[in-house]
């Protein structure tokens, strides 16, 4: 046997399910999954890595969208395969019946129960709807394709 | 088929319809456009984005 310096691959899911504090956390409400949400945003906006929190500023604006997105659908937990942690929505993100006439390229994945805190910022070709229907389909929730990895 | 537009449901065959997909490597995209006397009242789009975002963990070590 022979021992190897490694980031164990349990606490990369287990990061994702928010089970390790190493830091000052806060007191929550119960075991279950946070209620996660999903804005679109203009592609005047500015969304990146430095983004902390959802802002309705540059937000997608126009009949049939309300304002900080809709909910994502959660049904699946973070998990492991390999050495690798991921997650995935457990269903696309789907903008039914919506007029947004003003570009938009990017959506924002974020914590709405813990103080709209940002998660990921995904990106994609400039897009506009008219009475119509916008969908995200979600990849395959795994090692190599999951939307969030920690490999 | 009904489509949803800017003026109501209507049937498409009474609509001018345009289709097109974007296929990169960030994302598959699909949309469609319906137009009623050249004008825009209908149009969805359909995102796959590609790209997951991957966070590379790493650990230190001591002998530093």
């Amino acid at each position: 046997m022979a021992n190897t310096q490694a980031m164990c691959t349990s606490f990369k899911g287990e990061i994702l399910a928010g089970i390790h504090a190493l830091g000052t956390t806060v007191i929550r409400a119960g075991t279950g999954a946070d209620t996660l949400k999903a804005a679109l945003y203009l592609t005047s906006a500015t969304v990146n890595a430095a983004t902390t929190a959802y802002s309705a500023t540059g937000e997608v604006s126009g009949s049939g969208y309300s304002a900080g997105g809709i909910t994502i659908t959660n049904a699946t937990a973070p998990t492991t395969s390999g050495t690798t942690g991921y997650w995935t929505p457990s269903a696309s993100f789907t903008y039914t019946s919506v007029t947004l006439t003003t570009a938009f390229d990017a959506v924002l994945v974020y914590n709405s129960t813990q103080s709209n805190k940002a998660i990921s910022v995904h990106t994609f070709g400039s897009q506009t709807i008219t009475a119509g229907t916008f969908t995200l389909t979600m990849p395959t929730s795994d090692a190599t394709n999951a939307l969030i990895r920690i490999a | 088929m009904i489509v949803t537009t800017t003026k109501g449901d209507m049937d498409d065959s009474l609509l001018n319809k345009k289709e097109g997909t974007i296929d990169n490597d960030n994302e598959n995209t699909t949309w469609v456009e319906y137009y009623l006397n050249g004008e825009l009242v209908h149009r969805s789009a359909h995102v796959s984005l590609k790209k997951p975002l991957v966070s590379i963990s790493e650990v230190g070590g001591f002998n530093g």
